[in-house]
């Protein structure tokens, strides 16, 4: 697999780190209840086709990236820097 | 024999080998197979269940008989296919999977047992008596199978790995590859083309034919040499594409030096490509199949393009008196290609009536060969047609009943084959690899021109994709024959006697009906009950054949009947070719900190911590044990001064407004209280609510502060700090740098710490300057150095840094005043004695399974502001005080040692699973209390003080009556500390 | 029919014509008592043990493809009970006894082969903590013992103990544990559950699942509607998305598990040996073939193939920790998909809805624990109450973080149990 990292261009897969879902990205308040909680730690929608997920350059530029991709064709259909996004969507609420 | 042919050897330059020990000759150019049969060598192996004699079946390496053992003894290679193997002089081979010899093989009595060892038999039997299994059935099972052997010793051979990047990676070098290499080639395109052979061409150089009304060997150099001189072309010879991965990712071995003699020092004998490429023309050309009739396997028959290759390509020809037997126009070629090598045909055998092949020998239409005979060598063959049966004598049967393309690579990201009618095989599923065009025979063009207009056609396809300027020309004319055939999967044979489908794994027709009557009857339960396609050529020659009998067994259509995948690799690739880099010290980076020299000097065994080297102890003359020198160390420390380096130790520099606030989220603890010049300790969770690390951070500026890190953990936790910087607070202004390696720092501790430090700064420290946990700015010798006033040893303790560059030098001053004060450099045995005693926790202790509560220090965690895992560590399972808790341990009892992995059971109780207490992680043998110090997880631990336990190891046989005491064992008020 | 030497003596001598089939093929009736979605070796055995230990008879197994087609057909095939925290700890054990047992309960060959699992460390911590777990099956009623260097030179010469990057330290052996012809467990499960008149229903894929006021009452599939008055959730690799037909978000996360074979060799590997420092692990079928496997692709994948990075990594662990078996060629790779959990331990449980059952989460554990969890899960449907051997695979563990069982102390994070 190659993923583009949006400051370094297109790179192998083995320089990339995998985390999971981004919807690491939405921390709940920290007197949510407990089920929120439990959403954002353990459970997933895991779906067959398009999902986004967290990736980190990590021998590269240590951008936390967000990848939009097919987890049944692993086509890549977009990255993001992750900041980037989270602070778009901070900035829409 | 070796007829007067030209073909593509060079008969001036003879070769000498040897097989099983019997030296023959072949010539440059030669295949082991080819030079085999040149030499009369028709038995050449022996198959895997049933010890059939083998012989040579095809031209390639899709070969399931003719298997063999190169080089054997040193540096054996098993399991190597004669068809693709190269005759180089010297080269020895040996036959597999046959005792005492080849000729007279013992196992070949499993033969006569063949009614019994049906498909599936193993699951029926040796069931009793039940302990037979493992010790006789099994292994006597074990014993008769496999095929060729290891040595059992490492080889010394070298590899490479190699990355190539291309606009259009063409697999293949046949007809429509090299087609379509002129074609992008010309078009200015970045291009490879692959090819498994040793030189490019495919059927081209067993089949020859015209191109432009000449012979095809002419157009085909002219195209070499057009590929060879344009520099935006790389030609990969011996190169087969091996896997498909994602995003236009290959694999690809090339086999390098197997054909050379006397490989020169540095040559490798593979290199494994990783290859990118835009787009891939795949022009992997067609594989042709068998026909199951009884007794198809005996050596002497192979496939008809196996036998023109021999004859054409190699000028060898495998014996006197030839058959044919086919069911599609491409068997005619073999008639010609036999004519014109003077050979005698005995018989052309056609399933069908309506054939239109004429000549002056025999021909039997609507005919089939129903039987052979010749056990070691292929004698007669009997032949079925309307009027009756035949029996013909022959040396050897052409068997053509069509061809496969090539479609495997098409499969490797799960497409699915589909089956075409015309051809009567399956092509490649359309779009079922991103940026793939299928060109030529592997998509069912079976003759020479369509494969070129088809090679042609995909590559102006791909110019234009790519936005590149194509200069097509004329195409040139070639053969267009009609691939004219109808279907004949099997012959229906006598009750009893076996037609083969998949011939290394000894699977028949017979077998494939036995599994669908025992109601295997899908595609996959029938390979797997039968083990069909599970042999070294993964069902290349077997597959469709299976599918077509299987379905006309269960009345279905080929295509209601499926497939299997085809899997990565396509042909076997050595573990070695992919993994060489793993060997040694290869498998992951050694790191060596700046005094590593030294370390080396005094011959500290070094250990592994993460991927550094650290020095385990310092032995000195007349030290017999590593305890002796950890013992002298942790005194040395304790009575006068120690010096470490624990610059493995992660340190991550963060800076920034907002570093304060940073900090205080992903530590427990509060970080933006403490002055500068002030360091603390911290305790960071993860999300999950479980400690992820500890350290000790010092803030040295407003807005900047340094953090140390476990060495286990270091990466771990830059990356998490990245995370929560980067995907939680974008918005927080700081930033974060690892300068682990910039800077080499030391502990120094022991009661004459501060006597040893002073000899080094440049303005010497008193006594009431750097209190415990302050930090800041020193000159070393003249150099800018950090000082942080903090101990892991329970000492008076500093820790020195300078940047690397100096480290080397600064540690050898500081050991040689150290030596002077009767002190002494400690390792890591030393370092983790001297923490133990005082009860710091490592990551011996922070298991990843364990919370601030079970460490004892929840009062750590702030009330007053979020943290990373506050939210989850307050789950009601988390806070249970059932939980295990840290205490310490010493051994009251006759027993006097405590062991680490020990657990831990109440004095009464069973030593059975529902009665443990807890558990040992860390036990270290104290010089200074005269016993061994242990920390470990109890349950109700910090209310069981005093309390009795008993430890029990059954590894290392030792039970010890303990007492529970607190963690700290050595200076509890911490008085050495503070001065 | 009974399977057994003489009963091959006799086929063999007419020719195999009289075995007849190992199973029915049905089609679905309009209702049953027990579905089960999943003809993987856990739903069979679930199925079998229903009917062998509860005398349950009115119970189909439907697969959406054809039985054991999942990952009991693609692993491994190691079988090992070196497990150390509770709930884990009692359930492989008692799993390996079933192993144990295999052949004589089901009449059926599934070439059970106890010939030692030898666990390697590599430091001194490493040694600890491995130490600890095998105390702690010790504890529990199982074997396990401390091989020195010196001993594990006696017993796998062939490792490279003199160069390797990790030196190998000691090893860990549980001479118990071994392997298993993976196939046949899964057909000896359905021939078992097939005498004892479980429906084995194949291409039958489940499309929704039935709930009516908090109570299942059937399934939807390609063959139409199924009443049912229990329904049982056992399709790892798919466990999202058929939870995700009764509303339910499952603490799951598909990942993809390489596995590898290589050409049959002669016998050179006897045990089943696992690397502590490159999640890679190897044993010889007895056909010859080296089986082997390492660590996850990492990223969240239903491809059910496997990415190269991992591949030459797992080619390099080999060589790091025997490079005799260099030669040996590559002959199959695949990847499984596997449900990975947030504490790498998997979940036999009753859902919210009445009558819905729930086995996922096996991580990429799932073959050696195929007899326990049929064993478990059949005892929670039949009696709505957990086996004591399952009882740890609760569902709602991670919400409470009671009895989180976290082998690999990696954390919440799906990917590197």
């Amino acid at each position: 697999m190659r993923l583009i990292c949006p400051k370094c261009g297109e790179r192998d897969l083995k320089e990339f780190y995998y985390q999971g879902d981004a919807l690491a990205l939405h921390r709940p308040d920290p007197s949510a209840e407990p089920k929120l909680w439990d959403d954002y730690l353990h459970n997933r929608d895991n779906p067959t086709g398009v999902r986004e997920d967290l990736w980190y350059h990590e021998a590269g530029c240590s951008t936390w990236i967000v990848v939009r991709r097919d987890t049944t064709t692993h086509e890549i259909l977009s990255t993001e820097i992750a900041a980037i996004r989270k602070t778009s969507e901070e900035g829409a609420v | 024999m070796r007829l007067d042919r030209a073909g593509l050897i060079d008969r001036a330059r003879p070769l000498r080998f040897t097989f099983d020990g019997v030296s023959m000759t072949g010539y440059q150019g030669d295949t082991l197979a080819s030079a085999l049969l040149a030499n009369d060598v028709c038995l050449v192996g022996r198959s895997f269940k049933y010890h059939r004699p083998r012989g040579i079946m095809t031209a390639g390496s899709e070969e399931p008989n003719a298997l063999v053992t190169v080089s054997p003894g040193q540096g054996q290679d098993p399991n190597v296919r004669a068809t693709t193997l190269e005759l180089y002089n010297g080269l020895s081979a040996e036959s597999q999977n046959r005792w005492p010899t080849l000729n007279w093989d013992l196992l070949s009595v499993i033969d006569f047992a063949a009614p019994f060892l049906g498909a599936g038999f193993y699951y029926k039997t040796f069931m009793w008596p039940k302990a037979f299994w493992e010790r006789l059935y099994e292994p006597l099972i074990r014993r008769a199978a496999g095929l060729g052997a290891l040595n059992g010793t490492a080889k010394d051979k070298t590899y490479e790995k190699a990355n190539a990047f291309s606009d259009v990676l063409i697999i293949g070098g046949g007809p429509s590859g090299l087609m379509a290499a002129i074609q992008a080639g010309r078009a200015g395109l970045n291009v490879i083309i692959a090819d498994e052979d040793v030189t490019l061409g495919g059927r081209l150089l067993s089949d020859g034919g015209e191109i432009n009304g000449a012979p095809s060997e002419e157009w085909l150099a002219t195209v070499k040499s057009e590929l060879a001189q344009l520099e935006n072309v790389r030609i990969f010879n011996r190169t087969t594409v091996t896997g498909v991965y994602d995003n236009g990712t290959f694999g690809a071995l090339e086999r390098v030096s197997h054909h050379i003699t006397d490989r020169p020092k540095g040559l490798v004998q593979d290199c494994f490509w990783r290859i990118v490429a835009k787009r891939t023309i795949l022009a992997s050309g067609a594989l042709e199949r068998f026909i199951a009739f009884a007794n198809n396997d005996r050596p002497g028959i192979m496939t008809a393009g196996a036998l023109r290759s021999y004859i054409n390509r190699y000028g060898a020809a495998p014996g006197r008196t030839y058959t044919i037997f086919g069911n599609n126009d491409s068997a005619f070629e073999t008639v010609l290609c036999l004519q014109e090598a003077g050979l005698h045909i005995a018989a052309y055998v056609d399933s069908r009536s309506d054939t239109t092949i004429t000549g002056d020998f025999p021909i039997f239409r609507g005919a089939v060969v129903s039987n052979t005979a010749g056990r070691k060598n292929l004698q007669s063959i009997t032949v079925r047609h309307d009027g009756g049966e035949d029996k013909i004598s022959t040396d050897v049967l052409a068997v053509s009943g069509g061809w496969n393309p090539t479609l495997h690579l098409s499969c490797h990201m799960n497409g699915r084959p589909i089956w075409d009618e015309l051809i009567q095989s399956f092509v490649p599923q359309g779009g079922a690899i991103a940026g793939m065009v299928y060109a030529g025979a592997c998509v069912g063009h079976m003759s020479t021109a369509a494969c070129l207009r088809s090679g042609s056609e995909n590559a102006l396809s791909v110019i234009a994709d790519l936005g590149a300027k194509a200069d097509p020309r004329t195409l040139p004319s070639a053969e267009d024959r009609p691939y004219a055939i109808k279907p004949l999967w099997s012959v229906a044979s006598r009750t009893g006697v076996r037609a083969w489908v998949d011939f290394q794994n000894d699977v028949t027709v017979k077998d494939i009906e036995q599994s669908v009557s025992e109601n295997y009857r899908s595609v996959e339960h029938m390979k797997r009950y039968t083990t069909q396609g599970m042999a070294t050529d993964q069902g290349k020659n077997s597959n469709v054949t299976a599918m077509a009998v299987l379905a006309d067994v269960n009345g279905w259509t080929i295509p209601e009947t499926g497939t299997t995948t085809y899997r990565p690799p396509f042909v076997p690739v050595s573990i070695a070719a992919m993994g060489f880099e793993g060997a040694g010290k290869g498998f992951a980076p050694e790191r060596f900190g700046s005094t590593h020299n030294f370390m080396m000097e005094r011959a500290a065994p070094l250990i592994e911590a993460g991927l550094w080297y650290r020095p385990s102890y310092f032995p000195q003359r007349g030290e017999k044990t590593w305890r002796e020198s950890c013992d002298r160390e942790v005194l040395s420390v304790r009575n006068a001064v120690g010096v470490s380096d624990i610059s493995t130790l992660g340190k991550i520099d963060i800076k920034g407004p907002d570093a304060a606030k940073f900090l205080d989220f992903v530590y427990i603890n509060t970080f933006s209280t403490i002055p500068i010049g002030r360091m603390k300790y911290g305790l960071m969770l993860r999300e999950d609510g479980f400690v992820m690390d500890d350290g000790t951070t010092a803030r040295l500026g407003n807005t900047h502060y340094l953090m140390t890190t476990t060495t286990a953990a270091a990466s771990q936790v830059m990356c998490h700090l990245e995370f929560v910087h980067q995907c939680l607070h974008p918005e927080w202004d700081v930033s974060l740098n690892s300068v682990t390696e910039h800077w080499t720092q030391f502990a120094i501790a022991g009661p004459k710490a501060r006597q040893l430090l002073n000899t080094v700064l440049d303005e010497p420290l008193k006594d009431v300057q750097w209190p415990f946990m302050s930090c800041g700015a020193v000159n070393v010798l003249g150099v800018w150095g950090r000082l942080f006033r903090i101990s892991f040893s329970g000492e008076l303790g500093f820790e020195l840094a300078v940047p690397s560059r100096f480290g080397d030098s600064l540690f050898r001053i500081l050991i040689a005043k150290a030596e002077e004060y009767g002190g002494c450099v400690y390792g890591m045995e030393a370092l983790n004695v001297l923490r133990v005693e005082k009860g710091f926790i490592t990551h011996a202790e922070i298991d990843g399974r364990v919370t601030a509560l079970d460490l004892g220090l929840q009062r750590l965690l702030s009330q007053k502001k979020d943290c990373v895992g506050k939210t989850a560590s307050a789950r009601p399972g988390l806070m249970d005080p059932e939980r295990p808790s840290l205490v310490g341990l010493k051994t009251v009892g006759t027993v006097k040692q405590l062991t680490a992995g020990a657990h831990l059971f109440n004095e009464e109780d069973p030593v059975k699973s529902a009665y443990d207490q807890g558990f040992i992680t860390s036990v270290a043998y104290s010089p200074v209390l005269e016993r061994y110090h242990g920390l470990g997880f109890l349950r109700h631990g910090e209310n069981r003080m005093g309390e009795r336990v008993r430890m029990v190891d059954h590894l290392r046989d030792i039970e010890a009556l303990c007492e529970v005491i607190p963690t700290v064992a050595f200076d509890p008020g911490g008085e050495r500390t503070r001065d | 029919m009974k399977f057994s030497g003489f009963e091959l003596f006799k086929q063999g001598l007419t020719g195999n014509k009289g075995w007849g089939p190992h199973w029915r093929t049905q089609k679905p009736r309009h209702a049953y008592d027990i579905i089960i979605i999943g003809g993987g070796g856990h739903g069979l055995a679930t199925a079998y043990y229903l009917a062998k230990n509860h005398g349950l008879r009115n119970i189909a197994v439907l697969e959406k493809g054809y039985l054991g087609g999942g990952n009991i057909g693609r692993n491994t095939t190691i079988v090992r009970s070196n497990y150390m925290l509770p709930g884990n700890s009692e359930f492989y054990s008692h799993s390996l006894k079933l192993w144990e047992g295999m052949e004589q309960d089901l009449n059926f060959n599934t070439m059970v082969s106890q010939r030692g699992q030898i666990v390697l460390f590599h430091s001194d911590g490493q040694r600890d903590d491995a130490v600890r777990r095998a105390n702690a099956m010790i504890n529990r009623g199982d074997d396990a013992e401390i091989l020195s260097t010196a001993e594990l030179r006696k017993h796998v010469p062939y490792l490279d103990f003199d160069n390797s990057r990790f030196p190998i330290y000691g090893g860990i052996m549980q001479r118990r544990a071994g392997t298993a012809r993976h196939d046949a467990v899964a057909w000896g499960y359905a021939r078992g559950a097939d005498k004892r008149g479980v429906e084995l229903i194949q291409n039958c894929e489940v499309t929704g699942i039935d709930i009516e006021n908090g109570r299942v009452v059937g399934v939807q599939t390609t063959q139409g509607a199924i009443k049912a008055k229990k329904v049982a959730m056992v399709a790892a690799g798919r466990s999202s998305q058929v939870a995700a037909m009764a509303g339910m978000r499952l603490p799951i996360e598909s990942h993809i598990l390489q596995a590898f074979v290589s050409e049959g060799l002669k016998p050179l590997i006897h045990h089943v040996i696992s690397f502590g420092m490159g999640h890679f692990y190897i044993s010889q079928s007895d056909k010859g073939g080296l089986v082997f496997g390492g660590n996850l692709d990492y990223y969240a994948s239903f491809a059910a193939r496997g990415n190269l990075a991992m591949k030459e990594h797992v080619m390099e662990a080999a060589m790091a920790l025997m490079p005799i078996i260099g030669q040996a060629k590559v002959l199959r790779s695949w990847g499984g998909i596997m449900d990975m959990s947030p504490d790498g331990s998997p979940i036999i449980d009753k859902t919210h809805i009445e009558g819905l059952y729930l086995n996922c989460g096996w991580c990429y554990g799932g073959f050696k624990a195929v007899p326990a969890s049929g064993f478990g899960f059949a005892h929670l449907i039949a009696t709505d109450s957990p086996h004591p051997t399952a009882a740890g695979f609760r569902l709602d563990r991670f919400r409470s973080g009671y009895g989180l069982m976290d082998e690999e102390g990696t954390g919440s994070q799906h990917n590197l149990h």
